[in-house]
Order: C-alpha cells, then sequence, then structure tokens
C-alpha cells in the first residue's frame, strides 16, 4: 500500500513508539499526528492512514490512550488522543529495548563492516 | 449488563472513528485547497490519499470486535434472510435432516447402549463368562452357546483357579411365592457362592448372602430385586429379618439388591441360595451358568489354559456313581472357551443392530445427496451472483465460506429437530425392537447420543455443502457472466455433478432395497417351514411348577397334573389339553442324554445325545404335532410305568431307514436299563425355532422310573407346561377360568408364561421381523428418495433446455423422441447406478448371511426383481417431466428469450 516505493513500511511497534512518543508532547488528533511525525521525521517517515486507524483503535484498547471530544485546527468536532500513565510506562520500557536493539543492530553492522 | 455496556461503548468507538476519518479527510482537503486546488479537485485527492474510507473504517471497527464471529453472524443473517425466502426448500431440507439424523441418532443410541457400553458392574472388563465347549456333546452343548457347568465343576474350578479373584455359579428359574396374597409365580435366580463378590454390585438394604445362607442345610434366606421390592414391599426397610413362604419353603429376607440390578441378562424378583451340597455331588448334571472376576492382570487366554488342566482333574474328583467310568466326559472334548461377559450379555445381536446402523446410514447418505441435488439447484441459480462477487473481489474461500455457512446451518438446525425425532424413534424402536434384545432397558438417549448427533449435523452439512462448494466457488468468472442463459442448452459441467449424485442415489437404493427383499424373502421361507405344530394361535400354554415341599410324591405329582387336566377340559371351548416337559420354542430343554437303538452301532461305540421331553396322553394332539405312524401315549402308559416311547420322525429314520418301520422297534438309555418300545412316530419339531434344524427327540411318559437312580424311583417332571386347545385361547375371559379350574385342584399353583403357542412363534422370529420391519421401511425411503432425485434432475434439465427443446421442436423433431430422449437419459443414469449397486451389494451381502434363512445371499430372484423395480420407478418419474418438455410451444419457447 505504500504510496512511495523510497518510504520503508515501519516494523511492527515502530508506529506504536511513535505515536506515544508524539502524543507525550501533547494530545492531538489523528491527522495531526500524521503530520507531527512527517515534520518531525523530515519526511523520512511517512504514517499510512491505513496502519493508523487501527493502530489507535488497539491502542486504546489496551488502555495505552484515551480518547476525548474535542475541536481540531479548523475548530470543527473531532477525537483527541491523550496519553495514559498506563501507555507513558509502555513507552518507556519500549524505548529501552528499542534502544538495546538498535545498540544490537549497530554492533553487528559494525563487525560486518570491519 | 456488562456485555451491553461494552456494546454500547462499542457504538461510541465506531462514532469517533467515523469522525477521525471525517475530519482527517476535511482537513487534508483544506490543506490542499490552500495550496491552491479547485474543492473538488482537493478532495478527489484527499480521498485517493487516505485509500479505501470504508475498509480503514471497517479494520479499525474490527480492534473491538471478534472478528471472525462477527462476520460469520453477518453470513447467518443472510443464511437465515435467504431461507425465508424460500420456505419450501428450507422445509423439505430441514425434514430431510432432522429425520434422516433422527432415525440415525436413535439406532446409535440403541447401539451405543446395548453393544458399545460397558456393562453396568464396577470394573466390568474383567468379568467373563465362563463357558464351555464340548463338541462331543452335540445338542447338549449348542443350545445354551455351550456346555453348561455341573455343580461338582464349579467346586473343582473354584477351589483350584489361579486366574480368578472369583467365581460363581447361577440358573434362572421361576418360583411360587405364597403367603402374601395369592399365589405368586415370580423369577429367580439360584446363585452360589462367589456371584454377589465377582459383580460387585452391593445390596441397597441388609447383607449380601454368606456362607452360611450357601450351606444347604443352614439357614433358608432370600434376597430381593429392587423392582420387587418396591411391588410387594413399597419399599420397606423393615421386610430386612421378615419371611416370605418361596415354593412352600420359609425363608428369611436378609437383603435387597439395587435398581437395575440384573443377574448378568435376567431380570430377577427374588435371589436364592444355591446351595451346593459340596460332599455330595456326581459329575453330572449341567445346567449352571458361570461367571468368574478375573485377577488384575489376568487374560482370558490364561484363565482358559489354567481351567483346561482343572478338566480332568474333576474327572477324578468325582464320579457318576459306582461301576460308571468317570473318563467318560474325555468324548465330549470339554475345553473352556470362556469370553467377555458383555459378549455372553450382547450374544450375536450386533449382526442384526449393525445392519441396522448401516442401513438407516445408507438412507441418510440418500437423503444426503437429495439435499445435495437441492443445494445444487440453488447454487445453479445463484452463480451469476456469484459471479459477479467473484468479479469484485472475494476470495474463493470467501465464497465457499459462506456455501458451508448456509449448508452447515442446515444441518444443525436439522440435528435440532432430529433430537425430538431420536427420542420418538427410540420409543418406537424399544416398543418394535425384538423382545429378546439384550440391555434393553438401558436404552437411552443420553449425552453421547446428543455428541453423536451433533457430529452427525455438521458432517452431512459439510458432506452436503461441500459439493456446491467444489463446484461453484472457482466459477469462472467470464463464463459465468457471459453465458448466463444464452446458451441453447445447459454446459455438459453444469448437469454432471447431479448426474453423479443421481448414480450414487440410484446405487445405494439398489443396495438397499436388495437387504430388504432378501430379507422379506426370508422371512417368507420361515413361514413356509413346517414347525411341527399347528393352529397356533388357539394353543393356550401355561407353565405350572410343583415344587418338592409342597407335594413330595412324584406319583402325587403326575396325579394332580392329570387332574388339572380334566379339569381344563372340561372347561366350555376346550376341544382338548395336554402337558410336556417343554413345549416348542420356549428356550427350554427338559433334559439331553444319549440313548440308542437296538442292535445299531455307534461311531465310537456310544450313541450321541438326544433332546428328551416328557409328555402326557393327547399332548400332540394338542399342541397339532402330526403323529406319523403308531399310536400316541395312554394313561395306562403313563401310570402303568409301561416301557414305551414316542420318538421325532428324524430319529426313526435315522435309526431305522423310515418312520413305519420303527413302530416296535427298542431303544435304551443305558445298558442296565431295560429296553424301551417305539410305540409311536410323530412329525419333526423345531424346538429351538423355525430357523434352527428340528433336533432327534425322544418323548416320554410323564411317569416314569429315573434312569439315574440304583434302584427303581417313580419321577416325573415338576415343571410342566399346559396347552389347551380352544377357540378361547389368549381370551381373558377364558383364562379367569383356566385359572380358577387350576385352583380348583390346589389352590396354592401360580401360573406362569401364560401365552398361546402364536406368540412363542412370533417371539421366535422377533428379530428377523424387526431386521425386515427396518429393512423395509429404510428400503422404500431409499426408493422413494431416489425416485424423487431421478425426477428432480430430469425436470430441471427440461427446465434449463426449453429454448433447445424449442429449437428441435421447430426443426421438425417428433414429440415422441423428445420424450425418449429424456427418459433414455434417466434410464442411462439409472442402469449406470444398478450396474454399480449390483456389484455393491453382491459384495456387501455376504455380511448379512447370518440373518437370512433358506435363500443364497446372491438369491437371484432378488437381483432380478430389484433392478427391474428400480428401472420402472425411473423410466416413471423421468416420463412426466419428459411429456412436459413434449407440450413445450415452440413459438414461447424461442420469444421468452
Amino acid at each position: 500500500m505504500a504510496k512511495n516505493p523510497e518510504h520503508r513500511d515501519l516494523f511492527p511497534g515502530a508506529l506504536e513508539i511513535m505515536i506515544l512518543q508524539s502524543l507525550r508532547l501533547r494530545p492531538m488528533h489523528g491527522y495531526a499526528l500524521v503530520k507531527h511525525i512527517k515534520n518531525v521525521s523530515d519526511n523520512l517517515l511517512q504514517v499510512e492512514e491505513g496502519s493508523l486507524y487501527p493502530a489507535l483503535q488497539r491502542m486504546l484498547r489496551e488502555g495505552l490512550l484515551e480518547s476525548e471530544t474535542g475541536l481540531s485546527a479548523k475548530g470543527r468536532p473531532t477525537r483527541i488522543y491523550r496519553l495514559t500513565d498506563a501507555g507513558l510506562r509502555h513507552l518507556e520500557q519500549e524505548v529501552v529495548s528499542f534502544e538495546k536493539m538498535f545498540t544490537g543492530i549497530t554492533r553487528v553492522l559494525a563487525v560486518a563492516k570491519a | 449488563m456488562q456485555f451491553l455496556r461494552k456494546l454500547f461503548s462499542r457504538n461510541r468507538r465506531y462514532d469517533d472513528i467515523s469522525v477521525s476519518i471525517q475530519e482527517h479527510i476535511e482537513e487534508r482537503t483544506e490543506e490542499l485547497m490552500a495550496e491552491g486546488r479547485s474543492r473538488k479537485q482537493a478532495e478527489q485527492a484527499a480521498r485517493r490519499e487516505f485509500g479505501n474510507v470504508t475498509l480503514m473504517r471497517e479494520r479499525s471497527r474490527e480492534v473491538w470486535q471478534w472478528a471472525a464471529l462477527e462476520s460469520l453472524l453477518a453470513d447467518l443473517k443472510l443464511v437465515f434472510r435467504r431461507l425465508r425466502k424460500s420456505p419450501g426448500f428450507a422445509a423439505t431440507v430441514l425434514l430431510t435432516m432432522a429425520l434422516g439424523i433422527g432415525a440415525n441418532t436413535a439406532v446409535f443410541s440403541v447401539i451405543d447402549s446395548v453393544l458399545l457400553k460397558p456393562l453396568p458392574y464396577p470394573d466390568s472388563s474383567r468379568l467373563v463368562a465362563l463357558i464351555l465347549n464340548a463338541p462331543g456333546a452335540a445338542g447338549m452343548a449348542d443350545f445354551t452357546g455351550g456346555l453348561r457347568i455341573s455343580p461338582s465343576m464349579y467346586l473343582t474350578f473354584s477351589g483350584h483357579n489361579r486366574s480368578f479373584q472369583s467365581m460363581g455359579v447361577w440358573t434362572s428359574g421361576t418360583a411360587s411365592v405364597t403367603g402374601l396374597a395369592q399365589p405368586e409365580q415370580v423369577q429367580t435366580a439360584l446363585i452360589s457362592d462367589g456371584i454377589l463378590e465377582t459383580l460387585g454390585v452391593p445390596a441397597t438394604a441388609g447383607r449380601w448372602f454368606s456362607q452360611v445362607d450357601q450351606d444347604p442345610r443352614g439357614a433358608k434366606t432370600v434376597m430381593l430385586s429392587y423392582g420387587y421390592w418396591q411391588r410387594r414391599f413399597g419399599g420397606d426397610k423393615s421386610v430386612i429379618g421378615r419371611s416370605i413362604q418361596v415354593d412352600a419353603q420359609t425363608r428369611e429376607i436378609v437383603g435387597v439388591m439395587p435398581r437395575g440390578f440384573k443377574m448378568v441378562d435376567h431380570e430377577f424378583d427374588l435371589l436364592v441360595p444355591l446351595a451346593v451340597d459340596r460332599t455330595n455331588q456326581k459329575l453330572a448334571p449341567f445346567y449352571l451358568e458361570g461367571i468368574g472376576r478375573l485377577k488384575p492382570g489376568i487374560s482370558v487366554a490364561q484363565a482358559d489354559a489354567d481351567v483346561t488342566r482343572l478338566i480332568s482333574l474333576w474327572m477324578d474328583s468325582w464320579s457318576n456313581g459306582p461301576g460308571t467310568n468317570p473318563h467318560f466326559y474325555e468324548r465330549w472334548r470339554i475345553t473352556p472357551s470362556f469370553r467377555s461377559l458383555k459378549q455372553r450379555v450382547v450374544g450375536d445381536v450386533g449382526g442384526v443392530l449393525w445392519t441396522v446402523m448401516a442401513t438407516i446410514g445408507l438412507v441418510m447418505l440418500i437423503a444426503c445427496t437429495n439435499v445435495a441435488n437441492l443445494l445444487l439447484v440453488r447454487a445453479e441459480s445463484r452463480q451469476q451472483e456469484l459471479a459477479i462477487r467473484a468479479a469484485l473481489g472475494a476470495g474463493r474461500a470467501r465464497i465457499a465460506r459462506e456455501l458451508l455457512t448456509e449448508s452447515l446451518t442446515l444441518g444443525l438446525m436439522g440435528g435440532v429437530i432430529a433430537v425430538g425425532v431420536a427420542y420418538a424413534g427410540l420409543r418406537l424402536l424399544t416398543a418394535i425392537g425384538p423382545a429378546d434384545l439384550p440391555r434393553l432397558s438401558e436404552v437411552s438417549l443420553d449425552a453421547r447420543a446428543l455428541c453423536f448427533t451433533l457430529f452427525l449435523s455438521v458432517f452431512s452439512g459439510l458432506l452436503f455443502g461441500s459439493i456446491p462448494v467444489l463446484r461453484y466457488a472457482r466459477a469462472k468468472v467470464s463464463t459465468a457472466i457471459g453465458s448466463a442463459n444464452r446458451t441453447a442448452s445447459a454446459g455438459r459441467g453444469r448437469l454432471r455433478s447431479r448426474n453423479v449424485l443421481v448414480v450414487a442415489q440410484v446405487a445405494m437404493a439398489l443396495v438397499l432395497l436388495v437387504s430388504a427383499l432378501l430379507m422379506i424373502r426370508t422371512f417368507a421361507a420361515l413361514r413356509n417351514v413346517d414347525p411341527g405344530f399347528s393352529d397356533a394361535a388357539h394353543v393356550q400354554t401355561m407353565h405350572i411348577w410343583i415344587p418338592d415341599l409342597l407335594i413330595t410324591d412324584p406319583q402325587t405329582v403326575t396325579r394332580v397334573q392329570n387332574s388339572i387336566v380334566d379339569k381344563l377340559a372340561a372347561i366350555p371351548g376346550v376341544t382338548s389339553v395336554g402337558f410336556a416337559g417343554a413345549v416348542p420354542m420356549e428356550n427350554n430343554d427338559p433334559n439331553w442324554d444319549e440313548i440308542g437303538a437296538e442292535g445299531k452301532r455307534y461311531d465310537g461305540g456310544e450313541p450321541p445325545l438326544r433332546l428328551f421331553n416328557y409328555v402326557s396322553p393327547n399332548y400332540f394332539h394338542t399342541a397339532g404335532t402330526k403323529l406319523v405312524a403308531g399310536r400316541d401315549f395312554t394313561w395306562d402308559d403313563n401310570y402303568g410305568l409301561r416301557p414305551v416311547v414316542i420318538v421325532s420322525e428324524n430319529f426313526a429314520r435315522e435309526s431305522w431307514g423310515s418312520a413305519s418301520a420303527a413302530v416296535g422297534k427298542r431303544v435304551r438309555q443305558f445298558s442296565s436299563m431295560p429296553w424301551q418300545e417305539v410305540v409311536g412316530v410323530v412329525q419333526d419339531v423345531r424346538q429351538h425355532g423355525v430357523d434352527q434344524d428340528a433336533p432327534p427327540t425322544v418323548y416320554w411318559t410323564a411317569m416314569l422310573n429315573d434312569p439315574y437312580t440304583r434302584t427303581p424311583t417313580i419321577d416325573g417332571p415338576r415343571s410342566v407346561t399346559f396347552v389347551i386347545h380352544s377357540s378361547r385361547a389368549g381370551n381373558e375371559g377364558f383364562l379367569a377360568e383356566v385359572q380358577r379350574a387350576v385352583w380348583s385342584v390346589n389352590a396354592n399353583l401360580p401360573l406362569a408364561s401364560v401365552q398361546t403357542m402364536q406368540d412363542l412363534y412370533s417371539k421366535s422370529q422377533a428379530r428377523t421381523s424387526f431386521t425386515l420391519v427396518m429393512l423395509a421401511i429404510a428400503g422404500s425411503m431409499a426408493l422413494a428418495l431416489g425416485v424423487i432425485g431421478i425426477y428432480g434432475v430430469i425436470s430441471y434439465a427440461v427446465s434449463q433446455r426449453t429454448r433447445e427443446i424449442g429449437v428441435r421442436l421447430a426443426l421438425g423433431a417428433q414429440k415422441n423422441d423428445l420424450k425418449w430422449m429424456f427418459v433414455r437419459s434417466a434410464l442411462l443414469l439409472t442402469g449406470c447406478g444398478i450396474a454399480l449397486g449390483l456389484g455393491t451389494a453382491a459384495a456387501l451381502m455376504h455380511l448379512m448371511k447370518s440373518l437370512l434363512f433358506g435363500i443364497s445371499p446372491l438369491d437371484p430372484f432378488t437381483y432380478i426383481t430389484v433392478p427391474l423395480i428400480l428401472a420402472i420407478s425411473a423410466a416413471l418419474a423421468s416420463y412426466l417431466p419428459a411429456r412436459r418438455a413434449a407440450s413445450v410451444d415452440p413459438v414461447e419457447a424461442l420469444r421468452a428469450e
């Protein structure tokens, strides 16, 4: 479904961690999330709408997020997503395990080059 | 509540998702508009970028659902909607399935309860029936399923075996209970020490018999069955310790056995100690049934080997009296042939039951093919819809799932109704089932039977559902949409699967009809056999037993029996009266022993064993057994102890060549005994049932010198069956008069087994008639279903080919040729089915051999008649729609396009 073949699909869990991290800054609605991630990553990462909404619902169900009625940037009603305490804890755990993984991958790549 | 709240919150979630997505697209649109596009362009672009909104929404919602279930529910909703739209189809299928599954469940319950479940005793797998083989004692050893056990054998076996934890012997009998109300004849089981220990079922009140109770000189005791306890004493616990008169003997009630407890297969009222005298025994007589409980880890074969060595020990330990050869029984070649108690109880009824099960199962298969045919027609009419859905991206699996959902739903709904059908069927089965069906009282519709119903529902749903699936799930889009209704006639492939079904149906129907006809022919053959008695419906029989304690002197016993005969003969409407030790088909042989004709040499030096019966004068005349030569007994023969016998025709022919040559010849039992003159010859009597050969029989007078005592002692049978010939036989008023007549002689004599000879005759054929009824029902169902199947296929073909028929008619085809064209195609299918069925039937019918009598499993008459019936039915079934084809108006047919 990738619209741009240069963008690689995110691996499992990556989308969630980015959503959590973004919402940690401030509560946002769906479209704002997409734009935020796109801007912050300098267009390197593009969030698929097709993955975003099911992922949001999954995280809602797991209690990592909560949603509330709010207004969009244009003043129309929409749903604003907010991080819960559980979501925050989950994010911190995930960040730690991601960092470990990156360290691991980096080391392996370094050895392969040598 | 939880569920409702979840549903409610779920709806809120759904709204949230819609709102979010809506706003997402709005914002993107506005952004694009800000870049200078028109609103329309911007909106289009935003939607394109977002992708399939509906799909996204579905995916997001699925997070909150049990996805598979919900889409199944949606499918189900669709199925029900479609079924509601075609109630005729739904009703036909449901009824077919309900009948099919219900009938199968009913028969399965019977098979499960009778054949599969363990006997209702603790750890019953270790119970064995002590059955002995004795090929040298023909006659005596084959009518009970082996040679019975003598008390001395029991003493030897139980004292010296190494394989059994416990063993015991028993025999069934009757006794009269007096002193309660009217004298009553009850069923008893005489049991030795070890029987209750072996079966292991504790008493529900009181205690088991003890060693003391088994002492012939000890206290006289009795135990009650639960049923008798309830019936006679209203379940009163204080009966323990009370006394009742059993065969004029006062016995103390010591215990009550629990509800449902049976003595192996015998439903008894009283348990009486056998009280074997441990010192005063001979080798004979052989009349007891043995059961044993194996020690853990011991196999039946090991027990066989163990007891084999005890046979000669038994012959060494006992004798039949001075001057007799204790090793005489070596000639009988006695060997243990123990088998599980369950096998003994169930007997050979398995053959009948499995035949019925197979038959009903086959009907079920035929019903399934019919339903599959109907589903094919439905799927065909939906072909275009399915093709469009396939074109829109529905996967093969998705379409298959939907078709299967429909058929499974039908199967399961049919299964639910089937439970009711099975319940009714079971009541019918137990009502018409053969009276000798073992464990009949244990049959019920239980959880196992319901599991079977479920299995059958799912299985049949998948079975008849898979055929349309195979055919249509991969419908080729182009052909289906493109060719719909445009071709002149149906494609080859369209009809092929339905044709295959019809061929299968015809083949199965043929197998069923062949088996049904074979049973009908068997029944007819049995009816043609002369059983050795006549006018059975007008012969009343009843059993009277005169206990020792009531009348001690054997001569008086015969006199009392004689007086009863006289009193009975005086009843208005009675033409003739007599009695015998046993009447035919009563499953009770008075005696078997060897007897030799004068001057005749026998293989092995000893004459073979013959059936002995003891009859009064006039017995043969009353029972309608024809006197072939010589004369009947007289009372003078009887009271004068004259050395005379009557023999059966086959005995006479075997010994002297012909019946007339037998009269005046002499026979003798042992060399120590006087010769007996043959005064008469009677026709052969099928003592053990119409399907069993008539045993060569020797008839003695009722009163005679006991051959088994050293000094001449007068003896006579105390247990006899009276026969009364009267046009009033079976009539209640008549029976009351009979009872009064008997009680006018002795008021302490109860009547037992009151029935007509016709009842006995029917009972002996109960299994055959039961199988016959079941197969006839199955066969006619199969025929009807097969005919409907053929009719359906041909009439569908006609409706599909209307246009082709129109063209043919327009081009000048003759109507008769057209009709013939359709009938021919039906006959072709039938022919294929018949060929297939004949092969199958020929291969299968030898399995039914044990149920047949007088005809071969390959009976030519049957194998010619059944295909003819099928061919004629098929021709008729196809003629009706074919006639419709010929009446097609070509103009109409062509304009209709």
